[in-house]
Order: C-alpha cells, then structure tokens, then sequence
C-alpha cells in the first residue's frame, strides 16, 4: 500500500538555521500518526511543509502520491488543516466559515451548507451555527477549525497542536470527535507535546529533537523500549535527595535524581517498593504508577526547558 | 480561472456584514466635501479655473481623489490584519488556492469598493448640477485604475510590515503630499518645479487629469495616453511587488 506521506531525508532551512534535519517518515491510509518534540523540535516547520505551504530545502517527499513543490493545490484540495492557533473569520457566523472556506475548493453552495449544518452537528456546535465566531470559548472555536479542515471531505487531516491551550473538558471532547474521525476511516496527522494526547490518539509517533527524528514506534513499545513497566516516585524529606541516592542502588533498572524526588524505572513497582522499606529507607511518600510515554519523551528529549 | 472569484465572494460576504457602517461614510465624505471645496471655497474664485467654474473644476480630481483614498483604506489595515492579527490568508493559503488568487481576490474586492466610492461621489455630483458632458462615466473607469494603481503597491508594502505604525509614515508621507500636490485642489502649474515632480511620478494627478477630461468632455491627446501608460505601470510594477511580498509571508 502507498504511503500517504513519504519523507526521506527531508530538510528545512531557515537561513543558517536547520529546523528539520533530514527526517524520513511514512505514513500510511488510515492511521493516526502522530509527531512528538518539545518546542523548537522542528514539528510546525514539518507540518507546513506536508501542508504544501512551505517548500523542503532538501530530499524527498511526497503527499498523497504528488510532489509538493509542483502540485501544491491539487494537494491540498485533498487535505484539512487545523492550525494550532485558529484562523477563524470573527466577522462571520460559525456556519458563514464553513460555507465561505468551502468555496475555495470548488464546492457549490448549496453543497456547501448541506456539508456545514453535518459538520456542526458533528463538533456539536449546531445550536450556534448563526452566531458570530468570536464570544465562543476556547474549546468551541477548536471544534469549529476542525469541522472547517473536514469541509472538503480531505484523504488526510493535519492537526497541530489541536488541544493545546484548553480546557480539560474541552481538550477530552476534541479527542472524542478525533477518535470518531480516525474509526470513520480518516487519516490523521498531529503534533502534540501532551503525551496523554499521543497515547490517546496515536497509533504510531515519532518523537523529534533538535529537527531529527529520536524515535518511533507505537505509545506502547516506545515505553517498552525505552522505558520500564513501571516507575516509582520516592520523596524524602530533605532538602537534599541525591544523597538518598546510593542507598538506593541496585533496585530497578535506572534511577533519576530530580530536584524534589527520585525515579526508579523498575519491572515490578511493588516489589522496589518493598525493597525500599526492607533498607529502612522511609520515604515521604511512594507512588507507584505505570509507565507513560511522558517519561519516554522526557527520556529521550532532556527534561531541560525549551523556550 | 474561477479560485480568484471564490476569494472574492468571501470578501463580498464579509462586506454584507460590515457594508451598513461604511455606506454612510461612503456618501457623506462626497457631501462634505462638495459643500467644503465646491461650493464654499468656490466662492472665492470668481472667474474658475481654466475657464470653467471652480466645483465643475474640482468634481473630477476629487473622485479620482476618494478613488485612491478607498484603496488606500482597503489595501493598509485589512491588508496587515490579514497577516498579523486576523490570519485571514493563512487560512486561504492552506486551501487549495494560489498566491495570485488570494491577492487578486481581494484586489478585485477593493476596487468593487474603489468603484462604488467613485460612483458614490460621482452621483452626489450629479445632484450638484456638475455633470456636463456624455463622458462622465468614464470617470469610473478612471478611478478603477487610480484604484489598482495605489492599491496593489500599498498592498505589498502592508505585506512587508508587522506594525501599523509603518502605516501612518505612509499616510503621512506618501497619501497626503500626493493628496495635495495631484491638481485636484488647484492646478499643477501652481506648484514650484521640485513639488510639480510629485505629480508627475506618483498616480494621482495622472487620474485626475483623465477624470477632469471625462467628466468636462475634453479629448486628452497624446498626453492622455501618457497618463494610462503610467498608470499601468503603476499596476504592473505594484502587482508584481505585491506577489513576491505575497508569496515572502505565505509560502516559506
């Protein structure tokens, strides 16, 4: 089967600065794929460039079959965007900016309204669909930029950053109404830096740094990759943890000595917890949980801000 | 062919939105200033200019004048908005629709204003008893290219800013000199050689001396052919810019 996307070795520059470092990607019909990175990654700049808005410097890629460079619009009739910050019309009802963006591509305008009032109901903003864009929240706004990226009934969805900046409520019901696309068959492509968001949506992800592609793989075996089963979070009263640090040792695979706790990336968390008590170590507190991919990225990518 | 009408039947519902707020305005500019210039300074020049009374005079580089003065409106704040605060082209961008036809959508947007201004100006004329020859609707004609001609330039140069503060040198410098120096107040031979250049180089006067020989029924000659000619360049140099301009924020 073709890839919807394929990338070898692709490239972006800015002048001196290399945004995508020769990355190669595949993604195939029907899935959820998903690009990871703290700020700076190179995610948008990759973004943009399967969004045919934004030529490669270098290599290879191909959207649904087609170069971008030469057949940008036939391309991206056949796609949806969502932008990570919404470009909605504020001058115009909810339903005048499906209707409207539905007229550059050739969409007649009965069709048009047709596909707006099942679009609205599908991101359940029907009730609003003569109101104006801008008193709606954070969240509605979001549903109405996706229900615009699904006008043109596109092979492939681009979301960047879809939930980034909402609500709880509001992030779950995006991901309700992205899994409802993703079962109807739709191709989905997202950056996030939520690795909820990853782990809820993604079949497959690649995590980025620095513009190269550090790994790839399903949620589950990047943790089983590059992580353990399980963590354990150990807060001693002190200010000092580190020096808890050797008494620790040989209980689980690796151990992190943060600020204000200690993680050990253990098979069993139970059994390093016993383990600790067994040393009459008496933490604080113990928390275990299971591995996410938060701790997978955090591995991975430094756990050193980005701004 | 058709995406850069697609564009402009967006603008067009965007205007029926906002049109009840600019129609007054639209109208009332004409009356002020035909009672201001017209009728009020017009007292004041007995004998007229170049032997016709002096609102006959004026009528003409006046809508040629609001021509330019609406395209200026359209093309420096929506323009930059669009960019920076709105994002309005982004969205078009990612649609399947080219540079030249967001550009050309909206351009073909601003001049539907330009000419509804002109035609506006032109109406509230007729009711001060200015019009005298068959010609006078060439004057419209006239105003579409005034209209390309100060837009297309001014769209680039929005495209080139991210701060509306550039939009006010503009104004400042480059709307209000052309304003008072195109022979639309008094004729060009007035100004000393140095001033006279301004009209010669900038659109506005070129306009204004083709809507003076519509709307008083005078063949323009050989020098009428000069105007168009720079004219069109005006609108060929100020599209070409306004694409790269374009295409430097859209596509990178």
């Amino acid at each position: 089967m073709t890839s919807l996307i394929h990338a070898r070795g692709l490239v972006k520059r800015f002048g001196d600065f290399t945004a995508v470092d020769g990355i190669d990607v595949d993604v195939r019909r029907g899935e959820a794929f998903g690009f990871l990175g703290p700020n700076g990654a190179g995610k948008s700049s990759t973004m943009r460039m399967i969004g045919c808005v934004s030529p490669p410097t270098g290599g290879v890629l191909e959207i649904l079959g087609m170069d971008p460079r030469r057949d940008g619009p036939a391309i991206r009739a056949k796609l949806g965007v969502c932008p990570q910050l919404d470009n909605l019309d504020i001058e115009l009802t909810v339903r005048e900016n499906l209707t409207t963006y539905a007229r550059f591509f050739g969409i007649s305008r009965k069709e048009a309204r047709r596909r707006a009032d099942e679009l609205l109901e599908f991101v359940q903003l029907a009730e609003r669909a003569d109101s104006k864009v801008e008193p709606l929240s954070g969240g509605m706004k979001r549903r109405l930029t996706i229900a615009r990226a699904m006008v043109n009934q596109p092979e492939m969805v681009l979301l960047d950053e879809p939930t980034t900046g909402l609500d709880p409520q509001a992030r779950h019901l995006v991901w309700e109404r992205l899994f409802r696309l993703k079962q109807q068959g739709v191709t989905l492509v997202l950056t996030t830096h939520y690795m909820d968001e990853a782990e809820q949506l993604c079949d497959r992800l690649v995590v980025m740094d620095g513009g190269r592609i550090v790994a790839e793989g399903s949620p589950r075996s990047l943790i089983e990759q590059y992580s353990t089963r399980e963590v354990v979070e150990l807060r001693f009263a002190t200010e000092d943890q580190a020096a808890y640090a050797d008494k620790l040792a040989g209980i689980g695979e690796r151990l992190e000595v943060l600020p204000d706790r200690i993680l050990l990336y253990v098979a069993d968390g139970d059994g390093a917890a016993d383990e600790v008590n067994r040393r009459s170590l008496s933490p604080a507190s113990v928390l275990v949980r299971r591995s996410s991919l938060e701790d997978v990225f955090l591995h991975l990518t430094g756990r050193t801000l980005v701004d | 062919m058709t995406a850069p009408l697609y564009v402009l039947e967006y603008h067009l519902v965007n205007y029926r939105r906002t049109w009840r707020s600019s129609a007054l305005s639209t109208l009332v500019i004409p009356l002020l200033t035909l009672l201001g210039f017209g009728v009020g300074v017009g007292a004041y020049v007995r004998g007229g200019v170049e032997g016709v009374p002096y609102i006959d005079w004026i009528v003409p580089g006046l809508i040629a004048s609001t021509a330019m003065q609406a395209a200026f409106g359209e093309a420096t704040w929506p323009v930059l908005s669009y960019f920076e605060w709105l994002k309005v082209y982004f969205a078009q961008a990612a649609a399947p629709l080219r540079v030249g036809d967001i550009l050309g959508g909206h351009l073909a947007f601003m001049l539907f204003r330009v000419v509804l201004s002109a035609a506006a100006f032109l109406a509230m004329a007729a009711a001060f008893g200015t019009l005298h020859s068959w010609w006078a609707p060439l004057t419209l004609v006239v105003a579409l290219l005034v209209g390309f001609a100060a837009a297309a330039p001014t769209m680039a140069y929005a495209a080139s800013i991210t701060s509306d503060s550039y939009l006010i040198i503009l104004m400042r410098f480059a709307v209000l000199p052309m304003s008072l120096f195109s022979g639309v107040f008094f004729p060009v031979e007035s100004l000393p050689v140095l001033l006279r250049w301004v009209a010669y180089v900038f659109p506005l006067w070129h306009g204004v001396e083709l809507s003076r020989d519509a709307m008083l029924g005078l063949a323009p000659g050989l020098l009428g052919v000069v105007h168009v000619a720079v004219l069109l360049a005006w609108c060929a140099a100020g599209w070409l810019l306004a694409v790269s301009r374009f295409r430097r924020r859209l596509v990178i």
